[in-house]
């Protein structure tokens, strides 16, 4: 058993040290698997913020991801056939900045979350869990049936968009940028955690009605906690979306919401760095098994469904021993 | 739009309702009874589906393979009752949302391993092909309205069973009171299962009975699963007659919403944009649906405070 | 009354045809422990929920310092400084002792919303949690994770959790409950300190608990108060003996 701490920078350089040694033996599709795997494990540590420490268990988190996704999508696609999206009393263009396009994916999915959140959280429990993963589904038919953004065929944007700098169609600096971000985001989660406001969320998520009776507004905890986790994994979705410089209403598929939580569960649920091992192992599951079968996901549900059984605390829980999460 | 045309869309989508409402009465009895909230009910639906279409194709017999779908269905049922979901009944629902759903992930790609990944068509028999005309000179298909009428009859026969039989007072009194239960010297575990196997031998009946209008295929089972939550969470979950309500609600809005929205948005806006903007609005009805239930009455039209 | 804090003004509440407060009508004045006794059933645990703001009456009003609270939530009521304590204690399991005091202390100081600074860093958050933990006596113990707590301890961290809300009143809700003789006895001499700083309303079953400490009791019985005065007053009033205490001579 090691501390937590210590297994989380293993986990980091473990991250690094792959594709770092893929681009020196120059294998450019591993250094895209490991884009994926930290694309996945930041949409994973979006939905651990509410699932995790909040306890609200979303089955529709795809709802946000697929929202990054198209905000990615439709100002790339206006950008690159220089069409404006709105040309009126003022004009709105697309454009192929990725630091503007993280921008508007994650107040867009912030405010979708918000509105989903508003809705949902009236509800608890297994009815939290249906209308979650039910409003998830909607936003699926919705871009199947509005053809504007390529239906059910998607969006195909032909250049990555530019970061300031670098060239982001090289993978590895690509990579990088992912990289960078999950960093920020997990530095920002961490210390969301430990703040009054994470340790009042985790209150909550153990005895509700203790939060409620020292005079805190469980309800617009929880809204402002779904919030912030759903602008989470929109950010993930704009990255995934520019990774595959394609979008289409799979981002918002059932089955992506259940693929982000079992990231969380394969990792550890409510460990800060869960989902990246979740999402990591994953990849590798799905290269290796995949490469065997082509019915890997047989072994993926018996994976997940030991683990649910038998192997609660995931693969941190395993390896590391339990650390309160506030102290010191 | 004809007054005919708008009944046969009502008969449509009583049509779809029934379809939901076997499904999601097995949920919510499953929930209501066991406490269980069960992703993979929709699999069972695809079993049922499948069973049905492999006896149709070998046998030529619909109700043979009718037969198959609820036999099929109510044997898996038993099976993962027994391994698995019992198991799960002490844990908190986000175990079992992830237990089911690596069901769901092991049970497509077993069918899919089995039949491959094309769709299975299954015929509607000869006696149930072609329309009938109904009062009032409206011909209907003769399938759909029998599967009106089978649904009707469930909902019938779950009404009896539930307040009328020595099985339907011991599920009544598991939904009260699971201690109580235990109390009435009824053996839990045997109730729980054929609880669970009746559930699934609904969902598979609901798969043959619309694996004949649609194609047969891996993945057909998660979209209807998800309408089914869509329906108890408007009608309130444990309750059947809440199921009932919610499933033909959601039947009809549903229908009528994709055949009356593009009609209605043409009248002030051009043809195809009309179209694009009603169907789009459609596939989204039922789910406004359900945001209007949750802010008004968030337990449901028919679910206790 | 002027020295009222709370006040519950004619309350009624009906589940179906059950009346379970039929127009309760009683007060906690400061200083005082006011105990409320009666049967099982006699619609205790509605009027406690009342108060504190989880369900709210079909007619009839508290009042907190002066102010109507009858529509406020239990946060709300909760940061005006009405504490309670739970029968079944209400404490959030995996995080240590004081952990679960500086949950309160962000409750009171309206600190929910504050996302950067460590809340086990902030010196204002801990120096209350740790006052509210030494008076209570488990300062030694607030590392601890609060599931390895005994029952008496979670008992006084109910309590210590209350006393982060700089509380103007306390709802105890059968604090007593599982505890010892000892601890029964220790318990009661703490509330009698505990009164001045603020009044307690007092659900007990525990009767020389309540007699030894309470300065009012009032006997509720089917939704309805059916006397309220001192120890003396209440065990001499013959309604009260066939009602309540009859019964518990006879059990």
């Amino acid at each position: 058993m090691i501390r937590e701490g210590t297994l989380n920078i293993v986990i980091l350089c473990l991250l690094v040290a792959v594709p770092a040694y893929a681009y020196v033996m120059n294998e450019p599709f591993t250094i895209t698997l490991a884009t994926r795997a930290v694309i996945f494990a930041l949409a994973g540590v979006g939905l651990n913020l509410a699932l995790g420490q909040g306890g609200l268990v979303s089955f529709g988190h795809a709802a946000y991801f697929g929202m990054g996704g198209y905000a990615m999508g439709i100002l790339a696609s206006h950008a690159q056939n220089y069409d404006p999206i709105f040309d009126g009393a003022f004009l709105i263009e697309g454009t192929n900045s990725m630091p503007v396009i993280w921008v508007v994916a994650v107040v867009s999915s912030a405010l979708l979350a918000l509105l989903i959140g508003a809705l949902s959280l009236r509800t608890s429990g297994v009815y939290f869990i249906m209308v979650t993963l039910a409003f998830g589904q909607m936003f699926y038919y919705f871009a199947i049936s509005w053809p504007a953004y390529g239906g059910e065929d998607g969006l195909s944007i032909y250049v990555r968009n530019q970061f300031p700098g670098l060239n982001t169609l090289d993978p590895i600096q690509f990579f990088g940028i992912c990289f960078a971000i999950l960093c920020l985001v997990l530095l920002f989660v961490d210390r969301l955690n430990k703040s009054p406001f994470g340790l009042a969320l985790n209150g909550a998520h153990q005895n509700e009605e203790r939060a409620r009776t020292v005079g805190i507004n469980v309800y617009k905890l929880r809204l402002v906690a779904f919030v912030i986790s759903g602008a989470i994994t929109g950010l993930a979705g704009a990255l995934f979306a520019d990774l595959n410089r394609f979008v289409s209403p799979t981002m918002f598929s059932w089955a992506i919401s259940g693929e982000i939580m079992i990231f969380i569960i394969l990792g550890g649920v409510a460990r800060l760095f869960g989902p990246v091992v979740g999402a990591a192992v994953y990849i590798l599951l799905e290269h290796f098994l995949g490469g065997l079968s082509d019915y890997w996901f047989i072994y993926l549900g018996a994976i997940l469904l030991g683990m649910v059984l038998f192997a609660k605390g995931g693969i941190i829980g395993k390896l590391a021993k339990k650390e309160t999460h506030h102290g010191g | 739009m004809s007054t005919i045309l708008l009944i046969e869309q009502i008969l449509n989508g009583l049509q779809f309702g029934v379809m939901l409402f076997l499904m999601a009465a097995g949920l919510t009895l499953i929930f209501g009874v066991m406490g269980l909230i069960n992703l993979a009910h929709g699999s069972l639906y695809m079993i049922g589906a499948f069973a049905a279409a492999a006896v149709a194709g070998w046998s030529g017999n619909f109700l043979l393979a009718l037969i198959a779908s609820l036999i099929a269905a109510a044997i898996f049922g038993v099976i993962v009752e027994m391994t698995v979901i019992r198991r799960l009944y002490k844990r908190d629902h986000l175990d079992q949302v992830l237990a089911t759903f690596a069901l769901i992930l092991i049970f497509s790609e077993a069918t899919r391993w089995t039949f491959g990944s094309f769709p299975l068509f299954l015929d509607i028999p000869a006696v149930l092909k072609g329309t009938v005309i109904l009062p009032g000179g409206i011909e209907y298909s003769l399938y759909r309205l029998t599967i009106i009428l089978i649904g009707l009859a469930v909902a019938l026969g779950l009404y009896l069973l539930i307040s009328k039989t020595r099985v339907g007072m011991r599920i009544r009194a598991g939904e009260n009171d699971r201690e109580m239960i235990g109390a009435l010297g009824v053996d839990i575990s045997v109730l729980y299962t054929m609880v669970f196997a009746l559930g699934a031998a609904l969902a598979g009946l609901s798969g043959a009975l619309v694996g004949a209008i649609q194609s047969v295929e891996v993945g057909m089972g998660e979209p209807v699963l998800i309408l089914a939550f869509v329906v108890i969470v408007i009608g309130g979950i444990g309750s059947i007659r809440g199921a009932l309500a919610g499933a033909i609600l959601v039947g009809l809005t549903d229908t009528l919403g994709r055949t009356l929205l593009p009609v209605l948005f043409s009248s002030f806006m051009d043809g195809s944009a009309a179209t694009t903007v009603g169907s789009a609005l459609a596939s989204m009805l039922i789910y406004i649906l359900m945001a209007g239930v949750l802010i008004f009455k968030p337990t449901g039209l028919f679910g206790s405070a | 009354m002027a020295d009222s804090i709370l006040r519950v003004s004619d309350i009624h509440k009906s589940f179906g045809a059950l009346k379970a407060s039929d127009g309760i009508t009683l007060d906690l004045r400061q200083g005082e422990i006011h105990a409320l006794i009666g049967p099982n059933g006699a619609g205790k645990s509605t009027l406690i929920k009342q108060i504190a703001g989880g369900l709210r009456p079909d007619s009839g009003s508290v009042t907190f310092l002066d102010q109507d609270v009858t529509r406020h939530s239990v946060a709300e009521r909760a940061r005006l400084g009405l504490a309670r304590t739970f029968q079944i204690s209400a404490l959030a399991m995996d995080l240590t002792v004081l952990e679960n005091a500086v949950l309160g202390a962000i409750g009171q100081r309206g600190s929910v919303f504050s996302f950067f600074r460590p809340a086990m860093k902030n010196a204002g958050l801990l120096s209350q949690a740790r006052a509210a933990l030494a008076q209570v006596g488990l300062e030694e113990d607030e590392a601890t994770i609060t599931a390895e707590l005994s029952h008496g301890q979670r008992r006084q961290l109910e309590v210590a959790v209350a006393l982060t809300l700089a509380p103007k009143a306390f709802l105890m809700d059968e604090p007593m409950a599982g505890m010892g003789a000892e601890g029964s006895k220790a318990l009661t001499r703490f509330l009698q300190e505990l009164k001045h700083q603020a009044p307690i309303l007092l659900v007990e079953h525990d009767m020389d608990a309540i007699f030894a400490c309470a300065d009012r009791i009032s006997v509720l019985v089917y939704g309805k108060i059916i006397a309220t005065g001192s120890v003396d007053d209440i065990r001499a009033n013959p309604d009260v003996r066939t009602a309540y205490l009859g019964e518990e001579d006879a059990a």
